[in-house]
Formats: structure tokens, C-alpha cells, sequence
């Protein structure tokens, strides 16, 4: 496609400036993955009807599929990439992996982000809370069981002492 | 204290977790190669037509094309099945559906392939459709395929039906549909093809079953299979779907051989609907005659089956319509004719249950309307139609292990619904099912006598272990099942595994996720491996510990003298040890199933290693101003012979139930004019984090004798049970009977102020089955 | 075309829909999120506002039934990027028209893009696309205005006058203007609404019926009485009048029921959403009682009427 056709574009994407031309009607979706290569944000529809391309935006979830990049110069955009600290997971991805709340692994990270943004703003939610908060993402393999009950297990951690928190997993 | 598993029968985090939690995970769709090309097909927008003419001239010159296929380019045909070859992956002649591929092309972007697609002229002749069994069985015009409608007819009877009938003390017959539905795998499938200038084929697809693509390749694009290599990366959610050989994989593949780049095809969500080979629409009849006490003395069972444009695995699932229901109830006399009609429609196939769950809802709600009949409880009528562990069914299937009467006892005491159903609230009801389900068929698709599983070992110095197999992860957890048996026996821990699965170049033969083998299948051919390796590495340490390799032990990286942990060496010394004396550590082992078919024709289908048992009890919150059908809460009770992995077994449990709420309450792939009616994420309703119920599961332990470490399967039978609970705990809500799924709120409401309270078929069509194949019954059951 | 939220128009672009070339996006301007006065004066709302602020804002309060409506909208996902002024005008949806390119032209396109006919109704003059929105009813109820802008100048109209009872020219508002503020009037006195949406999950799901009330009080009996219909006709459907012998009574159930029943009238859903129409049509009255009902303090779920054929009997 002519260079023409293309836009520069300016994105804060994990606390990473990144400076692109892309044609204007690119979703945010594809050029997280096929301009920058971060394909841990999945697609399920592209028409924001299932939300598996859900990303962080100023920390709030959004659909990447249905997101221009340019409206969103200047935005802390969070991928799943962004979750981890590093190469330390993020106490959501540690509760997920412990309570098998990744199956296919799909959805996951829109799952953890989504689940991210409801914890930083109410650390320790109920269940009904939780099944508000995600009822967004469209989940086939789990039942959704696990994926509440790792929300929960990552807030109860997050929010008790380090010595009591042990005792918060089922499963050892 | 050294006998106890130290890693089976715990719920550690699986190998794949950290990589998914992460997003690291690269599925199909995720993979990119240097100059890669972007294929799109072009699909068919009439249910059935003939070809008069394709013009690609005007797509070939679109500047960024760079081939142009048609059917032509790839004429030889396909099927999963060897009976079943009847499918093009670009038609020719016809087209047989909407949906059915016709033409693609490559392109440097994707819009580019897609404006490609739409510059293709072709001439149809439009031909009657036929859009339900019905019209399938009219046929009006001419036949989809060959001479007739009819895929496969079958009929088999088990002794004398109609003397058994003619002596019951109580008959009953039911008449319900089951519509179809889809898998809905999060994930869309997606093929990566690259043929190198070495004249080598690979193709990275997201598939369940990358053997039988394999072998579809070498078929279709006349290559020997050994310049072909198959790379299945991890689905993002299977359930079935993708256990087909589909189009976008072949033609991805030739696309690459014309351009010489790389092709990438994922289909989109619409397409995805397209590709289907989900829940057949199943009508069925069920005939069953009881004695007063009410055990049943015989059972008639007849099933229509729509089952869309192409074969696929059609030919097992009817079959399967008529399989299991002797594995579930001891029934003595046993007679089954079903039929597979083509019809317009996207091909069906193998969903989560595979031909089963259909009869089981049949099956399961007209024993309620039995027990009913005969002032039974839901639960005793049940009770006193048991199959027995270690029996011979009257279709000569085989049951080893079976803890169907402890799931009844768990969830009947837990949910207390013996105490409940009589005096449940207003709109409130329980219900009650069981069910049972295969760990795997017992024949292979291409019948021969090599293993259906194999698993191959190569050991480090340092004590790390390659652990390779065909088994793909498709969500279920094939890959932790492979690692913690290994582990267990070679008393090594998760993280010294290093698995590298499903690459046809690499990894020994897994037949595919599928048919819910892995566990036991693949299970059972790594513990094979495992302890021919374990045995050459106890012959070295024997001799350095000088004992005997009885008296070893294999536990937490060591070898070592049984009850003497001191004694002993490392596990990487051993390793050091055997390689010093032998040369390099590898093992392989292998799992066949036993010879399990029957005395008839027709027998392949059914038979498994082992069966799994499922028991369920469902409540439901009816508003019946409104139809609205609610389920709060669920107990499940699941005989997976043993747990390898008890959060993996849950999560399968707790997946089958919200999938079985999907199906009985909201999903149904329909059609109008001709097309699906609404192939979105949208409109095909999917169950939300809203709608999840309490769930209890509880898991049965019956250590099978020739499961690995006793297991069976969990990711399908706990489906089974659900459906007829929703059914079962509606009519016991309301006192309505919806014979038809899904269950929606406009049919409870029309049964409620229906005279006959029920909402469902009333017939089956005329047709003429073929005559029956008539078995003798084992001996158990003679005279019975 | 404008884009806010880009929840409806993204989409419908991807379906190919609109033959759009340039979009304008509304996110660089710097005021319309607000909300601003009280109940009293009346308030007026920033169209940008999203959904997820109003759900929150007006959680309570007279207006609720527009924080229900709000928070009723698709996903959580959706309401953080939608907006006010977005759900007011999402396009008239369809099942024969919201389908991807291919599919449309498969089954041979109708009126609304592409071609010339209805497919929901084939001897129809007129496209029967469905007013999909939430706001819109509860817009109407409460009896809201709306300012309009363009270059050329601005209006304020009623809400109700910004829709058009056609699925293809829904709306009176120019393809230049804009929404800039959304008014709602003073209440006279105590006021309730609520919102009751019917859908088939409880989540994504746009609404195959929506019900909006808005019950003023004056001493404990009902002075003043308005309600709307959503996605049950290309706009959303004003019922204040049939609600009128409601007026200067105390509500009962029998008197709720009686007055819901006579108002489904204009109710007309055909077979173009989700699930069987007929049963959309016979709910129709359920769910205006039980909006009464929420709106008049009554337990809604104790009503009398059922969208059964007959009455159930107890």
C-alpha cells in the first residue's frame, strides 16, 4: 500500500513510547500485532462482541478490536505484556496458573487485564463483583469457575499479610 | 511413604500455564515468517449449486496477487474418514452449502486478498436446497451427493427386541429433537504453510488432529507425507472443531508451493461457523419396555441425523446415536437404526460428547416420564438398571471399571434431592441424569494394528528429560499428563520435563485430541516409556548401589533403596551411569487398545478401553410469567478412575457443565433462506460470566485397571448428564415437558398453556431403514 | 462521519454498512463529559459521557432508569468506551443487516445497504430495522431535549423528535450536526423511573425489548406518567399516553396490571432480533408492569400478568 495511505502515529504502550506510520483505519488490535508484534492480545471477532481483545487503556478495559490508534495518542495503553513486572508474573497470572483458570489460554489475557483493572480499583471484590467485572470476556473452556475463584484468590493474597496469604491456595 | 505418587493426583500447575498466563502462548494466528502472504477463500453464497464457470481473471492482474486457485489446482478428494472421501477443498462441480469453498488467493495484506476475492466471477446454477431431515428424506432435485440423501443408514439389533417388548410389563415411547450446535473455540483456526526451497512442506495449523492432516496433505497434494511436516501449534479452545482436515489448511499449503512464500490463512469468526462440523440436529425415537419393578427388558431406538453438506465424521456419529446407551444401563435386549442425511448446510460432525449427548437427553428424559409412570423416584429407576463393573454390555461393549453408582449416591446426598424434588418453591426444580462416555475410541479411523498413542524419551546428563509426543494441548491439559507421568515414574519433578509435541517430524504418532484419548492413550504409552526407561536406569544403579533393581525406587531426583532414601544416588548419575555403559538414554513407549469390537458389522464404533460415568443434579429458577429458565446451581459426581491432576479434572467438569447450559438453554446453529442465520459472536448466544451457576464436583476415584495409574477421561462425559437435568428439573418446576433443545423461554411458555404441557416432535419421518444386522448377545445376557 | 465511542460505527464500518472515507473523531475535544445542575432545575449531560459514568451516576435517584439503561448496555468493555451520544443513535439493527458483506449479499441485500427490498417484510415499502438503544426510551420517558449543532447554527428538540419511525432515515438530526448536550427537565415534585430490558444474556446482548417509566408523585398518588418502548419498532415508541388512567391514582397491582396490559399496543416486534417475536410481542406488557411496578415501589416480579398464552395458574 502507497506510503501515502499511511499516518504517523504515536502510542504509549507499557510504559514504551512507540512511533509508527500506519494506514489510519488499522484497529489498535492489528497494529499491536502485526506492527509491533504483540501477539498476546488475541482476536475472537473483531467486532466487539466476545471482548478476547481486551487491552488496558489509562487502565481501563477496552476493545482493541473496535479502537483507533489515533485517538488513543497519548494514553497508557497495557497489554498483556505489560502485566508482568519483568520477568515476575503479576499475582492475577501466578492465581491463573495455580487454579487452572487457563485452559485454551485464549482468553486469558483479556481476562487478566480485565481483572487487573477491577482490582486496582476494588482490591478485594465480591463474587458478584467479579462476575460483573468480566462478564465482558467471552470464556468456552472453563465455566468461568476457576477464573473467579483466582480473581479472589489474587486479591485475598494481595491484600493479607505475606504469612497468612499461604494458606489462601486449595491446592498445594 | 515411597509408594505414595509423589506428582499423579495432584493439582500441580500444569507445564503450559506460565506461557498462557502470559500471553506467550503462540497460537496459529500469532506465528509470522518473513515475506509471508495473507490467503483468503472465496466461499459459496448458495446453499446448493451447480458451477457453471469460475472467471479469475480479474482477481489474477489486482496488483498484490500473487496466485489465484480453484478447484482445479486441487482436485483430489478428502474426508477425515476413508468411507468418507467426499470432500474438495475448492469445489468443482458444486457447491453444497453456503459457506463451501470455491476459489482463493494470496496477497500481501489481507485487504488486498479480499478485494481479490470479490473480483472472481462465477456462474451458478442454482439447485433445490434441502435445509432439514424432512427435506433431505423428500428430496427435491437432485441429490446432494451420488444417488440419494441418505450418507449412511444403519440397523442393528441385539436378540429378539420385539419378543422382549411384547413380554414388558410397561412400554413407553418419546419422540424429541435435539438442534444442532457449534463448538465456538475462542480461538478462529488458522494455517501457516512454508515450502522450502528444499522442496519440504511445512504447515503449522491449529489443529486437534495434526496426523490426519498429515496424511490429507500427502493425499491431496500427491507428496510423499515424508516431504511433508505438520506442526499443530495450541488451540485456543478445540471441543471438536478442529478435528477435521479443512480446506484453508490444504489450500494454505498449495498457495505456498505456487508462490514460494509463506501463506497464512485464519478464517474469520463467520467463516469459523462455516467450517462447523459441530452438534448434529438429531431427531430421535425411543422405544423402551419395563418390567413393574422397572427394569427395562428391551429398547428400540431410532435417529435422523442432519448432518450438513459433507461426510466428515458422520458415518461414527451415527453410530454413536446408538452406542452408548447399553454402556449406561443394563439394558438385555437392544435394537438401533439411525440415519445421516446430507442436507445444505455446513457439514456436522464431532462436538464435546460426539453423538451422544442427543440419545442422552432422549434417553434420559424418558426414563423420568417412565419412573413417573411406575410411581418411581428419578433416582431409583436408575439404581435398578446399573451397568456392572467388569461386564459385557449387550452390544458386546466392554466396561472395566464403573463408579456410576457412587456419582449417583454423591450427588443425590449432597444436592439432597430425594428429600428436595417433591417440595421444591414455586418455579423451582430439580433434576436429575446420568451418562457415560468413552476414554477414547477403541478402533482407530484407519484401521490397522500399530499403536494409537506413542511417546519417546531422550535423557539429559543432567537429569533433564525430553519428553515427545503427537498429543496436542487443545486447553484439556495433554501436555501435563504427559509430564506428570513421566515424572512420576521416572521420580523426576514437573519443571525437568521438557515436552515438544505434536510435529510430525519430531514426535512419534498420537492419533489426536480427540474421542477423549489422551489421557489414557497417550497416558498410557508415556508410562510405558517411561519405565523402560526407568528400568535401564535402576539396572546401573543397582549395580553401583549393588542390590537388586526390585529393591529400587525412583523419588524426588533420586534412585535409591527402597525405605532407605540414604542409599541411593542421583537421578542425573544415573542418567551418567546408563549413558556411560549404553550410549545415549532414550525409551519409547506405546499404547493399543485391546481388541474390542463385537462379533458384527458395525462394531468399531463404540468400544473404548474404558468408560467414564457421570451423574447429575441440576436446579432450575423458572419464571414462568415470562418462560425465563435460570440454573443457580449444579452437582456433578465424575468417576475419572483417578485423578492425575484433580484442578485439571475439575476445570474439565466445571467446563462440560457450562458448555451443557449453553446447549440445553441457548445455543442452536439455525438457518433461514438458505443460510446460517446469524454466524456472530452476537447472535450464536454464548453463556456469560453472569449465567455461571454454583457448581459442585465431586470426583469419583476408580482406579482402572488399564488407565494410566488408573485414569479415564474427563473432558466430554460430564457434558452428557446436564442437558436432560435442565430438562428433567424444568418438568419438575412446572410440570412441563420441552422435548426439544434448547430450551427457550417462548417454548416453556407455549407448553405451559399447551393442553399437552409439552413442546417437542410428535413423529419421526417415513423411512425405510435397511434390514437388520442381527448379533447374537454375549453370553451373560442369554436368556435374560 | 463522527466517532466517539466507535462501539456502534466500528463494526458496522467492518460489516461495510456505511460507505464512509473520512471519520471525524469527537475524543480531542475537551468538554461534553460532563453532567451538570439537579433535579430541580433540571440537569443537562455532556453527550461524551460514557456509558459506565452514567450507569455509576445515576446508580439512583430520579433518573435512575437512565443509569439502569446505561449499565444495561452490551458489556463492561463497551460502556467504558460508549457514549451518551452514541447509544441515543446507534443504527437501527436487523438480522438480515447487521451481517458481514458476504452474507448480505449472499441472501440478496435489502433496502437498508445495497438493495431495494425488506427482507423482514418483502412487500414493505419500508425498513424495519429496530431502534436498538437503551437510552433512547428512557430518553423519551423522561421527557429529555436535546441540543443540536452544526456549523450552520443549533436547535433544541424533544427527544422524541430526534427519531424518525424508519429503520433506514431513523433519525431527524443532520449528518452534520451534533449532539452537544443532553437536557432533562425539572421534576415536578418526587419522581421514580426504571428501566426493564429484555434480553436473551445478560451480558453483550442488545435489547429485544426495552421498557423506560418515569412516575411523578404527589402524595403518594401519581400525578404525572410517561413511558417508552425500545426495539420494538424503528424508534422508540412513546406509551405515555396509555399510561394515563394511571394518573391521580395510587397504584395497586390490579390497577398496574390492567393499565400494562392496554399498553402493549403499539408494541410490533417482528422476526428480525433475537428469539421468537410473538413471545417479544406477548412480553411486552410483563415487562411495562413490572417497570411500574419497580418505579411505583412494588416488588416487580409479583405482578399478575404473564406473556403466556393463557394465565398460568398458581
Amino acid at each position: 500500500m502507497p506510503i501515502a495511505d499511511r499516518v504517523a502515529v504515536r502510542l504509549r504502550i507499557n510504559g514504551e513510547e512507540a512511533a509508527l506510520m500506519v494506514p489510519p483505519y488499522k484497529t489498535l488490535l492489528e497494529v499491536l500485532r502485526e506492527d509491533l508484534g504483540l501477539t498476546g492480545t488475541k482476536h475472537g471477532c473483531e467486532l466487539g462482541e466476545c471482548s478476547t481483545c481486551g487491552v488496558l487503556v489509562d487502565g481501563t478495559p477496552y476493545l482493541s478490536c473496535l479502537a483507533m490508534p489515533l485517538d488513543l495518542e497519548g494514553r497508557a495503553i497495557t497489554t498483556i505484556e505489560g502485566l508482568q513486572d519483568g520477568s515476575r508474573p503479576h499475582a492475577l497470572q501466578v492465581a491463573f496458573a495455580e487454579l487452572g483458570a487457563a485452559q485454551c489460554g485464549y482468553c486469558t489475557p483479556a481476562m487478566l487485564l480485565t481483572a487487573k483493572a477491577l482490582l486496582d480499583r476494588d482490591p478485594r471484590p465480591t463474587r458478584q463483583a467479579i462476575m460483573d467485572a468480566l462478564s465482558g470476556v467471552l470464556c468456552r473452556c472453563t465455566g468461568y469457575l476457576k477464573i473467579f475463584e483466582a480473581v479472589e484468590l489474587a486479591a485475598l493474597r494481595a491484600t493479607t499479610p505475606p504469612s497468612r496469604a499461604e494458606g489462601g491456595s486449595r491446592h498445594d | 511413604m515411597t509408594d505414595e505418587l509423589a506428582v499423579v493426583g495432584k493439582s500441580l500447575v500444569k507445564p503450559d500455564a506460565f506461557a498462557k498466563v502470559s500471553g506467550q502462548t503462540k497460537f496459529a494466528d500469532d506465528l509470522a515468517l518473513p515475506r509471508m502472504l495473507f490467503g483468503r477463500l472465496l466461499r459459496s453464497p448458495h446453499p446448493h449449486a451447480q458451477i457453471l464457470n469460475i472467471d479469475v481473471s480479474r482477481a489474477r492482474v489486482l496488483p498484490g496477487v500473487l496466485a489465484v486457485l480453484t478447484g482445479d489446482d486441487l482436485p483430489v478428494k478428502f474426508g477425515i474418514l476413508p468411507v468418507s472421501q467426499d470432500e474438495e477443498a475448492l469445489a468443482r462441480e458444486k457447491v453444497r452449502y453456503v459457506g463451501d469453498p470455491i476459489a482463493a488467493v494470496a496477497a500481501v495484506d489481507e485487504w488486498t486478498a479480499e478485494e481479490a476475492i470479490e473480483l472472481i466471477d462465477i456462474q451458478f446454477k442454482e439447485l433445490p436446497a434441502s435445509m432439514s431431515i424432512e427435506e433431505s428424506i423428500a428430496m427435491r432435485g437432485e441429490p446432494i451427493h451420488g444417488k440419494s440423501n441418505v450418507h449412511k443408514a444403519v440397523a442393528l439389533e441385539f436378540g429378539d427386541t420385539d419378543a422382549a417388548m411384547d413380554a414388558a410389563e410397561h412400554l413407553r415411547e418419546d419422540v424429541v429433537f435435539f438442534e444442532g450446535n457449534t463448538h465456538l473455540p475462542m480461538e478462529q483456526h488458522a494455517a501457516l504453510a512454508q515450502y522450502g526451497a528444499d522442496g519440504k512442506l511445512t504447515l503449522w495449523t491449529s489443529s486437534q488432529t495434526p496426523h490426519y492432516v498429515h496424511r490429507a496433505l500427502g493425499k491431496v497434494l500427491e507428496m510423499p507425507m515424508s516431504r511433508i511436516r505438520v506442526i499443530a501449534t495450541p488451540n485456543g479452545g478445540g471441543f471438536g472443531g478442529k478435528s477435521d482436515i479443512f480446506s484453508h489448511e490444504l489450500v494454505a499449503a498449495r498457495l505456498a508451493i505456487v508462490t514460494g512464500r509463506p501463506v497464512k490463512i485464519t478464517l474469520t469468526r463467520e467463516e469459523v461457523f462455516y467450517a462447523h462440523r459441530g452438534r448434529h440436529p438429531v431427531l430421535m425415537q425411543v422405544k423402551t419396555g419395563f418390567k413393574k419393578d422397572g427394569r427395562i427388558t428391551a429398547m428400540q431406538f431410532k435417529s435422523f441425523l442432519d448432518g450438513g453438506g459433507y461426510g466428515s465424521y458422520g458415518v461414527a456419529s451415527t453410530y454413536y446415536t446408538g452406542a452408548l446407551q447399553a454402556t449406561t444401563y443394563a439394558i438385555p435386549r437392544y435394537r438401533f437404526e439411525g440415519v445421516r442425511l446430507f442436507t445444505n448446510k455446513p457439514p456436522c460432525g464431532p462436538k464435546r460428547g460426539h453423538g451422544t449427548p442427543q440419545p442422552r437427553f432422549a434417553l434420559e428424559t424418558h426414563l423420568d416420564k417412565v419412573a413417573e409412570e411406575l410411581g418411581l423416584d428419578p433416582v431409583e429407576i436408575r439404581r435398578r438398571n446399573l451397568p456392572r463393573p467388569d461386564s459385557r454390555t449387550v452390544n458386546w461393549l466392554r466396561i472395566t471399571s464403573c463408579g456410576l453408582e457412587q456419582c449417583i449416591d454423591r450427588v443425590v446426598e449432597e444436592s439432597r434431592f430425594l428429600r428436595r424434588w417433591k417440595s421444591m418453591a414455586p418455579g423451582r426444580g430439580l433434576g436429575f441424569a446420568v451418562s457415560s462416555y468413552l476414554s477414547g475410541a477403541g478402533t482407530a479411523i484407519y484401521w490397522n494394528d500399530m499403536p494409537h498413542s506413542e511417546v519417546q524419551l531422550k535423557l539429559d546428563r543432567n537429569g533433564g528429560v525430553a519428553v515427545l509426543c503427537g498429543a496436542i494441548d487443545i486447553g484439556q491439559g495433554s501436555d501435563h499428563i504427559l509430564a506428570a507421568i513421566v515424572a512420576e515414574v521416572l521420580g523426576v519433578q514437573l519443571d525437568d520435563i521438557q515436552l515438544t509435541t505434536a510435529d510430525t517430524d519430531l514426535t512419534p504418532i498420537d492419533l489426536g485430541s480427540y474421542s477423549s484419548r489422551v489421557t489414557f492413550m497417550a497416558g498410557n504409552a508415556a508410562k510405558a516409556a517411561a519405565e523402560r526407561v526407568r528400568d535401564r536406569l535402576f539396572g546401573v544403579a543397582s549395580k553401583a548401589l549393588h542390590c537388586e533393581t526390585d529393591e529400587l525406587v525412583a523419588r524426588d531426583r533420586r534412585i535409591y533403596r527402597r525405605g532407605r532414601p540414604g542409599d541411593g544416588i542421583s537421578f542425573a548419575q544415573a542418567v551418567q551411569l546408563a549413558e556411560a555403559e549404553g550410549g545415549v538414554v532414550t525409551g519409547t513407549g506405546s499404547y493399543t487398545p485391546p481388541k474390542l469390537a463385537g462379533p458384527y458389522k458395525g462394531s468399531g464404533v463404540g468400544p473404548s478401553p474404558a468408560y467414564s460415568f457421570s451423574a447429575a443434579v441440576v436446579e432450575v429458577d423458572i419464571d414462568t410469567k415470562t418462560g425465563e429458565v435460570r440454573v443457580p446451581e449444579v452437582w456433578i459426581a465424575h468417576d475419572i478412575g483417578r485423578a492425575i491432576n484433580p484442578v485439571l479434572v475439575e476445570g474439565q467438569v466445571e467446563g462440560s457443565v457450562y458448555m451443557a447450559l449453553g446447549e440445553v438453554l441457548m445455543e442452536e446453529q439455525v438457518f433461514r433462506l438458505g443460510l446460517h442465520k446469524f454466524p456472530s459472536l452476537l447472535e450464536y448466544k454464548s453463556p456469560t460470566a453472569l449465567e455461571t451457576p454454583v457448581i459442585h464436583t465431586y470426583l469419583i476415584e476408580t482406579i482402572d485397571r488399564e488407565g494410566p495409574f488408573g485414569a479415564k477421561e474427563a473432558g466430554q462425559g460430564p457434558l452428557l448428564p446436564v442437558i436432560p437435568a435442565v430438562a428433567n428439573a424444568i418438568h419438575n418446576a412446572i410440570g412441563v415437558r420441552i422435548d426439544e433443545i434448547p430450551i427457550t423461554p417462548d417454548k416453556v411458555l407455549k407448553a405451559l398453556s399447551d393442553k399437552s404441557k409439552r413442546v417437542g416432535p410428535k413423529a419421526i419421518p417415513a423411512f425405510d431403514f435397511p434390514a437388520l444386522v442381527k448379533s447374537d448377545v454375549p453370553d451373560e445376557w442369554k436368556g435374560k | 462521519m463522527f466517532i466517539a465511542g466507535g462501539t456502534d460505527l466500528v463494526p458496522n464500518l467492518k460489516r461495510r454498512q456505511f460507505d464512509v472515507t473520512t471519520l471525524i473523531s469527537l475524543n480531542g475535544l475537551p468538554d461534553g463529559h460532563g453532567v451538570e445542575g439537579n433535579p430541580s432545575d433540571g440537569l443537562t449531560i455532556g453527550p461524551r459521557i460514557t456509558l459506565d459514568e452514567l450507569a455509576i451516576r445515576f446508580a439512583d435517584g430520579p433518573y435512575r432508569a437512565l443509569g439502569q439503561a446505561a449499565g444495561a448496555v452490551s458489556t463492561p468493555q463497551v460502556r467504558y468506551m460508549g457514549t451518551l451520544g452514541g447509544n441515543l443513535l446507534v443504527d437501527p439493527r436487523c438480522n438480515y443487516y447487521n451481517q458481514t458483506f458476504a452474507w448480505r449479499k449472499a441472501v440478496g441485500f435489502c433496502m437498508k445497504k445495497d438493495g431495494d427490498i425488506c427482507l423482514v417484510a418483502r412487500s414493505s415499502p419500508r425498513c424495519w430495522a429496530v431502534s436498538s438503544s437503551d437510552t433512547a426510551p428512557v430518553a423519551v420517558a423522561l421527557d429529555a431535549q436535546i441540543t443540536l449543532r452544526s456549523v450552520h447554527g443549533g436547535r433544541r428538540i424533544a427527544a422524541a423528535d430526534i427519531y424518525k419511525d424508519d429503520g433506514i432515515d431513523y433519525t431527524t438530526k443532520a449528518p452534520d450536526e451534533l449532539i452537544t448536550e443532553i437536557h432533562l427537565p425539572a421534576t415536578k415534585g418526587r419522581m421514580t423511573s426504571a428501566y426493564w430490558k429484555l434480553r436473551r444474556r445478560p451480558a453483550f446482548d442488545f435489547p429485544i425489548l426495552g421498557v423506560a417509566v418515569a412516575l411523578t408523585w404527589d402524595d403518594g398518588a401519581i400525578s404525572m406518567a410517561r413511558g417508552a418502548l425500545g426495539a420494538v419498532g424503528s424508534h422508540p415508541v412513546d406509551i405515555s399516553s396509555s399510561l394515563a388512567p394511571i394518573i391521580g391514582q395510587r397504584p395497586s397491582d390490579d390497577l398496574i396490571a390492567e393499565v400494562a396490559a392496554a399498553s402493549d399496543k403499539r408494541s410490533r416486534p417482528l422476526d428480525n432480533t433475537d428469539l421468537d417475536h410473538f413471545w417479544r410481542k406477548r412480553m411486552t406488557k410483563v415487562y411495562i408492569e413490572r417497570a411500574l411496578r419497580e418505579a411505583s415501589g412494588l416488588a416487580p416480579h409479583e405482578g399478575k400478568l404473564t406473556a403466556g398464552l393463557k394465565t398460568v395458574t398458581a
